[in-house]
């Protein structure tokens, strides 16, 4: 045996000795067990999700989308926008329609001048929202109004309060907590007062749901509604002014969605607060060596730098506000007085009774009969369910995407 | 003396133009505004629930707080805070049992088994199980959860019950347990792991001995946070344990059962004021939901302030 083959046998030894034990059991075990909790963690989406679409699918293949009226559907959509923006009914809906015919082409300048990738994205969301406009007109079921007889039971309403309570919630919540987050991440003195407004954030974050109701109930239907006469001092005034009702008009859909809002806006401003925060100092400090005031560095360099995160947490709240139902039982989303749908004008159907879809899925899941127990109410699942899910992963996705670029 | 002449020349403003310092100002207020605006919700939260409570408790005979035999039924008087507050424990512990498992295995492989293009996959999927909504979620634990879970255990529970309410909050927070100690796990600094591999650990004993313990207090964190939101939890249980406006003790998870929520969204329904209409009870039975909500809120309170404390201690070590 030569010398060269001894220290190739040693370092072959060696290198074995240091491999240590080929097979671990325990450790593979382990391992195993950890996989496994994760699996089982998808496997309950999965099977959710299966559950879901194995009961309610039938509706859809009965009272679904008609392949053939899509073309159709979408040029009267188009038709039907173009006409409420060209003719609009009401005070409402002249300042919505001259806020639309401005607001939309500076929008979209604005979008193409930061690049044309955005702009891209712009037209796209738009262009996507008017076809499955079209669409979801196409479908019997999505529709149709609430009924007794399950072959007629649709959620229109249930989609437009849907709708207009996640508007409520993005016009209140994501400048107020925005405004929270900056004042707090950027304006704020490191006192115990701040200490304390932060503590007090991260506590109503934690708040449970039905709670939020209470107040909703109280401060939103009662207080700023049915009962605004017993504010002291200006009560008498405000009612004169509001009428019986008050601001929100009691058990209203704006009482709803200022619930809502509350209900999520810890979201929002953590959210935003930890885009902020993740905007580097020395942005700023490059701002400031221009001589830009505070406030000017906000609106120049600190918010659009965190916009991409505040967009994320206030899609997040929106996908939250859409599916939580405890608040709402509390401050009265009906199920069984209906508003019109067909001939009352827009302002009759916001202060009116109002439902929404999560309120339905709850109704129709206690209903004695199979038919609404089972198949529409896993339909109208489905249709909380792509709202929601969607928007939590197009969240993610954008998270992901700006995610980390300092 | 040249210094002196500096110091006395006149000094150049540097305050800027007034109308910037006067928006300074405004837009300084104006966030003020905003930040204050939630101290005003946790006041009204507050207010709105203690008032009506005090309102409750002056006119209630304490005896019906604990009645023997125990029964919630808020319409004939008896506000049994046992039957809730035992529906309440079942259905919280009920889910953590089901969730800590879950959530923390998830987290310990995606922090320190899976490789990072999976985790890149993985992690979302989990992310968007936290979006789904809790009425989903309650739906699935009737139709899915109580046939095919919970009268596979027990063979002789109800198609509705606190099990199957118990577990479906389980999956409810296994995503919240899972990203809360993921950060604490990802947290613990690469250092103490190849420490341990230098002295011979194996990955397993490493994770089990030093990395866990390492992160041991954002998991408590997770963990508490997850046990408040599942005793706030309400649709779940209020669709899947069964239990409408009444119900008896119980601490059998397979019986039906109510739970705080459950009760408090049940005597907020129409249904039930409708029907509490002709005694006296009903306006009491009203208020009860205040103070029921009072509770629920301080018992969440104390449970967040200490997820809080332990939270802030991971930020504060490394």
């Amino acid at each position: 045996m030569s010398a060269a083959d001894v220290t190739v046998a040693r370092n072959v030894t060696i290198a074995r000795a240091l491999r240590g034990r080929r097979v671990d059991p325990w450790a593979m075990v382990f391992e195993g067990l950890l996989l496994l909790t994760l699996l089982a963690s998808l496997a309950i989406i999965v099977t959710l999700i299966w559950q879901v679409v194995s009961d309610g699918a039938s509706v859809y293949a009965e009272r679904g989308f008609v392949l053939s009226e899509w073309p159709d559907q979408i040029r009267a959509t188009v038709d039907e926008i173009v006409t409420f923006l060209v003719e609009p009914i009401g005070v409402p809906g002249w300042i919505f329609s001259i806020a639309v015919l401005l607001g939309l082409p500076f929008a979209l300048f604005t979008a193409f001048r930061r690049s044309w990738k955005t702009g891209a994205l712009f037209v796209g969301i738009l262009a996507a929202v008017i076809v499955l406009t079209g669409l979801v007109q196409t479908s019997d079921f999505l529709t149709s109004n609430l009924s007794r007889f399950p072959e007629r039971a649709g959620i229109a309403q249930a989609i437009f309060g849907s709708l207009v309570l996640a508007v409520i919630v993005i016009l209140v919540a994501m400048p107020l907590g925005i405004a929270t987050a900056v004042y707090l991440e950027e304006y704020a003195p490191d006192n115990r007062f701040t200490a304390a407004v932060r503590l007090n954030i991260r506590n109503l974050a934690g708040v449970p749901s039905v709670v939020y109701g209470i107040l909703g109930l109280a401060v939103f239907v009662q207080l700023l509604g049915t009962d605004i006469d017993t504010i002291p001092l200006v009560g008498g005034l405000l009612e004169d002014v509001f009428g019986e009702g008050g601001i929100t008009g009691g058990k209203t859909i704006f009482a709803g969605g200022l619930t809502l809002a509350v209900v999520v806006l810890p979201i929002v401003i953590v959210t935003s607060s930890e885009a902020i925060r993740a905007v580097p100092q020395s942005l700023r400090e490059g701002g400031y060596g221009v001589g830009a005031t505070k406030w000017e560095v906000q609106k120049t360099l600190v918010l659009p730098n965190a916009f991409a995160g505040i967009l994320t947490g206030t899609i997040l709240s929106v996908s939250r506000a859409i599916g939580e139902t405890a608040p709402l039982i509390l401050v009265g989303a009906f199920y069984g007085t209906f508003f019109t749908t067909g001939n009352a004008n827009l302002w009759e159907k916001l202060s009116g009774t109002y439902t929404a879809l999560p309120q339905v899925v709850y109704q129709w899941a206690g209903e004695p009969s199979d038919e609404f127990r089972v198949s529409l109410t896993a339909a109208a699942i489905m249709a909380l369910l792509a709202v929601t899910l969607i928007a939590n992963l197009a969240a993610v996705l954008l998270r992901n995407r700006y995610e980390r670029r300092w | 003396m040249t210094d002196v002449t500096t110091a006395v020349a006149s000094p150049i403003d540097l305050s800027g133009d007034r109308r910037r310092v006067r928006r300074e100002l405004r837009f300084r207020r104006l966030f003020l505004a905003a930040a204050l605006s939630s101290l005003v919700i946790s006041v009204s939260i507050v207010v709105s629930l203690v008032g009506d409570s005090i309102t409750f408790l002056s006119n209630v005979d304490l005896g019906a707080l604990w009645t023997d035999p125990h029964r919630w039924a808020p319409r004939v008087g008896r506000f049994d805070l046992p039957t809730v507050f035992m529906g309440s424990l079942l259905v919280t512990g009920m889910a953590m049992l089901v969730a800590i498992p879950l959530g923390l295995g998830a987290a310990i492989y995606l922090a320190e088994y899976a490789n990072p293009r999976i985790r890149r996959v993985l992690k979302p999927v989990l992310e968007v199980l936290a979006g789904i909504p809790s009425i989903v979620l309650g739906f699935f634990a009737v139709a899915w959860i109580g046939p095919n879970i919970v009268q596979n255990i027990w063979t002789d529970a109800n198609a509705f019950s606190l099990a199957a309410a118990g577990i479906g909050v389980g999956f409810l927070v296994t995503p919240l347990i899972a990203s809360v100690s993921e950060d604490a796990l990802r947290a613990v600094p690469l250092s103490l792991r190849e420490a341990a591999y230098g002295m011979g650990a194996k990955k397993a004993t490493t994770v089990v001995r030093v990395v866990l313990p390492a992160a041991i207090s954002g998991v408590v964190a997770a963990i508490i946070l997850a046990a408040s939101r599942a005793i706030g939890e309400t649709m779940v249980v209020l669709l899947a344990a069964g239990a409408f406006a009444e119900a008896d003790y119980t601490t059998d998870v397979a019986n039906v059962g109510i739970t705080v929520t459950a009760a408090m969204a049940s005597l907020a329904t129409g249904t039930d004021q409708v029907a509490g209409g002709g005694g006296s009870g009903a306006g009491q039975a009203f208020n009860s939901l205040f103070f029921l909500g009072l509770l629920l809120f301080l018992v969440t309170l104390m449970l967040n302030m200490i997820g809080d404390r332990f939270v802030r201690r991971i930020r504060e070590r490394y």
